[in-house]
């Protein structure tokens, strides 16, 4: 739109036509207080805090509700508009319970910010407050009406941000009072947008009320280690005892990739750090029980006996399952020791997604994956299959707000009636397991409507979707697990058809997709690339083997045939997952490292505690394909990040750990003249970070050697480490050839908005919300405003 | 149901049928019924919103805001359907004239509403009515239904090839709803919070469509209009102020009732002529001239006219034309009290200043009244009122404030004599007041 | 859930007469509760239901407006206005006198149910204040005797009914 010219306090500028006054100052760098504005949500104009002086109009006019026009001369700041502001805060005050010393929102309070900025420190107010009991609307949620100062956010973002719409204004006047949905309790997604974008400690979550004061912590902003959206999550921290205590998780920098949003998990879900079960302490199968041991000790007999077993039957008769939740480079390091140390492709993790058929899909296309934040720019969306609402709900609320603030047009096509309908331009309801059907009627094939027609979706509706998406272009096409193998390849054919279209690849866990960029597949080296050529990394890593590995179902008949002697289990809880047998690694040495006591645990003879990735430093890759930055915030005395575990097993193998991880630095520098795959390595990387002021620390433990390798080696991966570091996601593209897999080894994780694998079982908040809702009977969806 | 009153005084316009029967159709066309609109169909828009907007005609809700040029603003093209909404939600303390109207008149509003329907090339009118007015909603359901059997409203009205449909809406208590943008979210069946305007309602309202808003009295006039010329009616007032009004006088005068008399009509003489003066030979001690929300006048101030730019000039509003008069025997701090319960009552809540401000103005004064209140009280009042004129998200915190100030500022020397635990001097003996339990 | 014959003809001819079906929601209530004494939970969810609203929406409606309300009154609920026009001439009494007289206060019911008492604002009978409503019916000039004969008729009425 064409720039119009405003004063603003004397300053000439432009801004583009149709942007709200109070936009115009914030990017002008004025600021103009508010409390019932809030971007992309709908205009209020309640709070009256916003008030500026307009020439040549009387009364003072709010800047949240008015829109710049050509000429018009605003004046910020006056006695007048300090008097208004200061009143206004005054008439909250009235009511206001000035329990700021034990409210949680005291020092972070934008009441209390608002009260310094205009001096209203005198009480006026001598009659007697009205007053309310504080509410419990559900385990996560309380409400304190007199602390509310009514600005509607909570609303807006429930209903508008999540289309839940299961908060509403109950009465009027002084009487007016947010109410939640089920009269005095809330049935809903619990995911605390309402608490977090509260100006004032009115909304409060039961994860941290009364627990801390705000400056006592510090915000650690991570990457969220439940689902594969990769949220960015703000975890507040304090020493304890046992190390350090993460006592909240929010959003309160809003620049990740999530913006305003976070879920139940990312916000609340962080509790399984600190559950009583977590194991704190090294276990030694001794006579049949599982008995603590020293670090020590353990890490004697692990090296010893995988040094053995390689040794005398080489590394074929070892296998080692890695995790969707371990780092990128834990995962690389981890195929690397798998590869290099012990020498073996019998590497496998639990895969929920196909990456390897859509790497293959997608080969020798550049852009063809679109980004978390392509999402919600896209002006049109294709979902097929999967449940974003519940499985991927980052997703969903881009894709949501994309339709709600930017009019994409969404084409959903699902065998369920997902949430998501409701956006949606068309919704196509399918036969359950007609997916493929589906994408070959996209593709041109009508032979397949016969399968495809229902009662709900006849032969016109499904004929008039594919024309119209023939006709979008720049489509984002996002598919779930129910598309597989070839499948992907003819559906990329479709997108190929649309000038600009962009694929989603879903993988449920927090780093599916970076353990399946990082290679823990028994065919597939890092990058999709197959191990048959391997000519890089063999190069680089001077050999490895040529033959593919064995699947984790393959590694089972292996135990039960006698030929797999030890099994190396990191953070993966293949006994439950997959179902297995336990006597089948009745005579295998089997080596875990995890949190918890997991079914896992019953086959081990040594099991490791293992930090998670709140406790560590490195990156995850989301199922988008975008790299974010892991921070430490947590630390459990006792346990140890599984990268340290595996180089230090690696040493105890008596591995060269040099050849493993690249790191150095210092006096002891190798400064790059020497020969050896990994020269220079470890230098480049110190005089990149010299120069970019990050020097770290170098030890053998250090994640970010391993980066410079991965970023390197692994194709796409070769993004800017400075924009990474500075926080900011990195969209990588997929590497290739990819490989076409039995599809039948995808097994999708089908969590729900409160489950999340293993780590929700030992999630307290997780567990009350469930335990909630067992009590009551089932809710069936609610109509939008 | 309600008592008639006259005077000689009063050009009977739109009060003209009151007590005719007029409520049976074939009685309303007997008396002049239904020919306006007849009129009006052969004029054109723009020749309608003219004659509209030279009678001089201005908002009869209180606002005063000139008739044609509000039609005026409704765009000519418009994607979405246009609609007349005729405010009949009254609300506004001191005033009960549009219930007359209903009551004997209510096809003079059916009319008012094609007319302006016809000025903006709208299809469609609703009548909302207060839902207090029950026997009201009844006639006008009826008077609407008897239309309809003629062929004045629905398809091909009066056999003009225009199509018109009226339809009744009715309310559930809410003089917020009073408010034109809250009075089209409360007939869209939401809680009747005003809108952000701009856009105003002649460009966007009612589901996103142009909409003209007027109130009964206002409309009813239109036909009158209409028939009798925009000249004509025009020169019955002042300039600018044109035709009559009806004014509800009530309070202390020895003949209340609604009297419709021109604009510019002395409001002394109003008083006591027409309203026969103060009863029980007391002293008038103050006028609120335009319902609650209007600032009152002093005794020595009543020698005004009572049209919109003089009541202006004189420092209150003409608003709503309730006329409320008060004897020397009022309580002005009680009288104060009241009028702020009200508008606590009445607030929506949805901005700070009316919501904490008309709760903390009336918890401070019935703390005053009942004698605990401080020297400081005084001007608190003054200050929170003060602090809340023209900052609010509607007319309603105003609609608190003016009065308020004007009682502080006119009165102050009774607000005063109420300090240090004196009882209130105008309470009879015997009668204790409580302290406002915590509510 | 059943509701009367009338009601459903004037909620039908009613939907109509907007383009969102939202729009019949507030009298339609008001018609509900009129003829079922207050706005039942079983309501709510069935205008819930009709209008395709959550009960949540309507019962933040029904709070706004002060003629609905969601709790049991009396047969006969007596509105007394005490705002200005009528406190000028005795509203209070008026109201003073029905609480001596029914033995309630402000939003009480009587334990015969017979009566409820409401104090209420301006009710658009300024002129022939003071007033009140007995449910729909409006009495105007009253004193306090006039308000006995009032309360008298309603309770007559009840035993007439009561001995047809």
């Amino acid at each position: 739109m064409a720039d119009v010219n405003i004063t603003l306090d004397g300053k000439k500028l432009t801004a583009p036509a149709g942007t709200l006054l109070i936009e115009a100052c914030k990017n002008a760098g004025i600021e103009v207080p508010s409390f019932c504005y809030y971007p992309g949500f709908s205009l209020q104009g309640a709070c009256r805090m916003c008030l500026v002086k307009i020439e040549k109009v009387p009364k003072l006019q709010t800047a949240c509700t008015t829109v710049i026009g050509e000429g018009m001369i605003v004046t910020t700041d006056s006695p007048e508009i300090h008097q208004a502001r200061k009143s206004m805060v005054e008439l909250l005050l009235g009511n206001h319970p000035l329990d700021c010393p034990v409210c949680d929102a005291g020092g972070e309070c934008e009441l209390q910010d608002m009260t310094f900025a205009y001096g209203a420190a005198e009480s006026k107010y001598i009659d007697i407050k009205n007053h309310r009991e504080e509410q419990q609307w559900s385990p996560v949620v309380y409400f304190d009406r007199p602390r509310c100062i009514l600005c509607y956010r909570c609303v807006r973002v429930c209903g508008e941000g999540m289309d839940v719409w299961a908060l509403g204004i109950q009465n009027r006047g002084v009487a007016s009072v947010i109410a939640p949905n089920k009269e005095d309790h809330l049935e809903c997604e619990e995911c605390g947008m309402c608490i977090d974008i509260c100006p004032v400690g009115a909304l409060t979550s039961g994860a941290y009320r009364y627990k801390t004061r705000p400056w006592e912590m510090k915000h650690i902003d991570t990457t969220c280690t439940h689902c594969g959206d990769g949220c960015r999550t703000t975890l507040g921290v304090r020493r304890a005892d046992t190390g350090i205590e993460i006592v909240r998780g929010d959003n309160r920098d809003k620049s990740g990739i999530n913006g305003d949003f976070l879920c139940i998990k990312g916000r609340y879900a962080f509790d399984f750090v600190d559950n009583e079960q977590r194991i704190k302490q090294p276990l030694i199968r001794k006579d049949g029980r599982l008995t603590p041991s020293s670090w020590e000790e353990a890490f004697e007999l692990i090296g010893r006996r995988f040094a053995e077993i390689c040794g005398r039957e080489g590394g074929r008769a070892i296998g080692v399952i890695g995790s969707s939740k371990t780092s990128n480079e834990e995962n690389y390091l981890l195929q690397k020791f798998a590869r290099v140390v012990l020498g073996t492709n019998n590497i496998d993790h639990h895969r929920t997604g196909d990456f390897p058929a859509f790497a293959r899909a997608l080969a020798g296309k550049l852009d063809a994956t679109a980004s978390m934040r392509d999402v919600f720019k896209a002006p049109a969306m294709l979902v097929i299959g999967n449940d974003p609402t519940n499985q991927h709900p980052l997703l969903a609320w881009q894709i949501r707000n994309n339709v709600r603030l930017h009019r994409s047009r969404l084409y959903v096509i699902n065998s369920q009636p997902i949430k998501l309908r409701r956006q949606a331009t068309a919704f196509a309801h399918i036969p359950a397991g007609s997916e493929a059907k589906l994408v070959a009627l996209l593709a041109g094939d009508d032979s397949v409507l016969d399968v495809l027609v229902s009662e709900n979706t006849p032969r016109e509706a499904l004929l008039s979707l594919r024309d119209r998406l023939r006709g979008e272009q720049n489509l984002v096409i996002i598919f779930g697990a129910e598309l597989r193998g070839e499948e992907m390849a003819r559906l990329v054919k479709v997108g190929s058809a649309v000038s600009g279209a962009k694929f989603v690849c879903l993988g449920d866990y927090a780093n599916s997709r970076g353990a399946a960029d990082m290679g823990l597949y028994p065919d597939l080296l890092p990058g999709y690339l197959p191990v048959t050529q391997g000519k890089t990394f063999r190069e680089e890593w001077g050999g490895l083997p040529d033959a593919p590995g064995l699947t984790i179902p393959q590694m089972v008949d292996a135990a039960k045939a006698g030929q797999l002697k030890a099994l190396y289990v990191v953070g993966a809880n293949p006994v439950a997952r997959f179902n297995i047998d336990p006597f089948a690694f009745a005579k295998s040495f089997v080596v875990m490292q995890d949190m918890f006591l997991t079914e896992t645990a019953l086959i081990a003879d040594v099991v490791l505690p293992g930090a998670n990735a709140y406790e560590k430093s490195g990156t995850f890759t989301n199922t988008c394909g975008d790299l974010q930055l892991l921070r430490k915030a947590g630390e459990v005395t006792g346990t140890k990040p599984d990268f340290e575990i595996i180089v230090r097993i690696a040493e105890r193998m008596g591995f060269d750990v040099r050849k493993l991880v690249p790191f150095g630095g210092g006096m002891w520098a190798d400064m790059g003249q020497s020969r050896g795959a990994q020269s220079g390595e470890a230098d480049r990387h110190s005089v990149w970070l010299e120069a970019h002021g990050l020097e770290t620390k170098l030890s053998p433990f250090d994640p970010m050697a391993i980066l410079d390798e991965i970023q390197r080696l692994v194709p796409g991966y070769h993004v800017s480490r400075r924009t990474l570091l500075s926080g900011t996601d990195q969209h990588t593209r997929i590497g290739g050839p990819g490989i076409l897999h039995n599809p039948e080894l995808i097994v999708p994780a089908n969590d729900d908005l409160f489950t999340s694998g293993t780590l929700g079982r030992y999630s307290r908040a997780l567990n009350s919300v469930l335990e909630n809702q067992r009590r009551k009977p089932v809710e069936t969806e609610v109509a939008a405003d | 149901m309600a008592d008639l009153v006259s005077h000689p005084d009063e050009v009977k316009i739109v009060s003209k049928r009151f007590g005719q029967g007029a409520t049976d159709i074939d009685r309303y066309l007997e008396l002049d019924g239904y020919k306006a609109v007849q009129k009006a169909l052969g004029i054109g828009p723009d020749a309608l919103i003219n004659e509209v907007k030279n009678s001089g005609l201005r908002g009869r809700g209180g606002a005063g805001f000139n008739t044609g040029m509000k039609w005026s603003f409704v765009p000519k093209q418009s994607p979405r359907p246009k609609y007349v909404l005729c405010n009949g939600d009254e609300s506004e303390p001191g005033t009960c004239k549009d219930r007359l109207i209903f009551e004997h008149d209510p096809h003079s509003v059916i009319e008012g509403v094609v007319i302006a329907g016809l000025s903006v090339e709208s299809h469609v009118g609703y009548i909302y009515i207060r839902g207090e007015y029950r026997y009201l909603s009844n006639i006008m359901q009826k008077a609407i239904k008897d239309a309809y059997a003629r062929g004045f409203l629905g398809k091909n009205i009066f056999g003009s090839g225009y199509d018109f449909d009226v339809y009744w809406h009715g309310g559930a208590g809410a003089y917020e709803v009073g408010e034109e943008s809250a009075l089209m979210e409360s007939l869209e069946g939401k809680r009747g919070i005003p809108r952000i305007r701009p856009p105003f309602p002649a460009v966007v309202g009612l589901w996103g469509g142009p909409t003209i808003i007027n109130n009964a009295e206002t409309l009813a006039s239109v036909p009158h209009i209409i028939l009798g010329g925009a000249e004509w009616y025009a020169s019955l007032g002042p300039p600018r102020n044109g035709g009559t009004r009806l004014f509800c006088l009530s309070g202390h005068v020895a003949r209340p009732g609604v009297y419709e008399l021109p604009m510019g009509y002395n409001l002394k003489k109003m008083i006591y002529e027409v309203a026969g003066g103060i009863a029980d030979g007391r002293r008038l001690k103050a006028v609120v001239p335009g319902g609650a929300s209007t600032p009152c006048l002093t005794a020595e101030e009543v020698d005004v006219p009572m049209d919109f730019d003089s009541l202006m000039k004189a420092g209150s509003m003409l608003g709503s034309g309730g006329v409320v008069v008060l004897d020397d025997s009022t309580c002005m701090v009680k009288f104060a009290l009241r009028t702020m319960q009200f508008y606590q009552h009445e607030s929506c809540g949805w901005c700070i200043p009316c919501r904490e401000g008309t709760d903390w103005l009336k918890k401070t004064l019935a703390r005053f009244h009942a004698g605990e209140g401080v020297k400081k009280d005084i001007d608190n009042i003054q200050y929170l009122a003060e602090n809340m004129l023209g900052r609010t998200f509607c007319p309603l915190g105003d609609a608190a404030a003016m009065p308020t100030i004007a009682f502080i500022k006119k009165f102050r020397k009774e607000f005063e004599d109420h300090l240090e635990g004196r009882p209130c001097p105008f309470e009879k003996e015997g009668v204790v007041k409580q302290l406002p339990v915590f509510a | 859930m059943k509701l009367s014959d009338q009601f459903e003809q004037r909620f039908h001819a009613m939907i109509n007469h907007y383009p969102t079906k939202r729009s019949v929601l507030v009298p339609s209530l008001l018609y509900a509760q009129d003829e079922l004494g207050y706005l039942t939970d079983e309501l709510i969810a069935e205008m819930a239901q009709r209008l395709d609203l959550t009960d949540l929406e309507i019962r933040n409606v029904i709070s706004y407006y002060s003629m609905l309300t969601t709790q049991p009154r009396g047969k006969f609920n007596v509105q007394v206005c005490t705002n200005i026009a009528c406190m000028l001439r005795g509203g209070e009494e008026i109201l003073d006198h029905c609480k001596r007289k029914l033995g309630i206060g402000h939003k009480g019911t009587t334990r015969d149910g017979l009566f409820s008492l409401e104090e209420v604002e301006c009710i658009g009978a300024c002129s022939w204040a003071p007033a009140a409503q007995v449910n729909y019916d409006f009495h105007e000039n009253l004193t306090p005797e006039r308000m006995n004969e009032v309360l008298q008729d309603y309770r007559r009425k009840v035993h007439q009914q009561e001995n047809c």
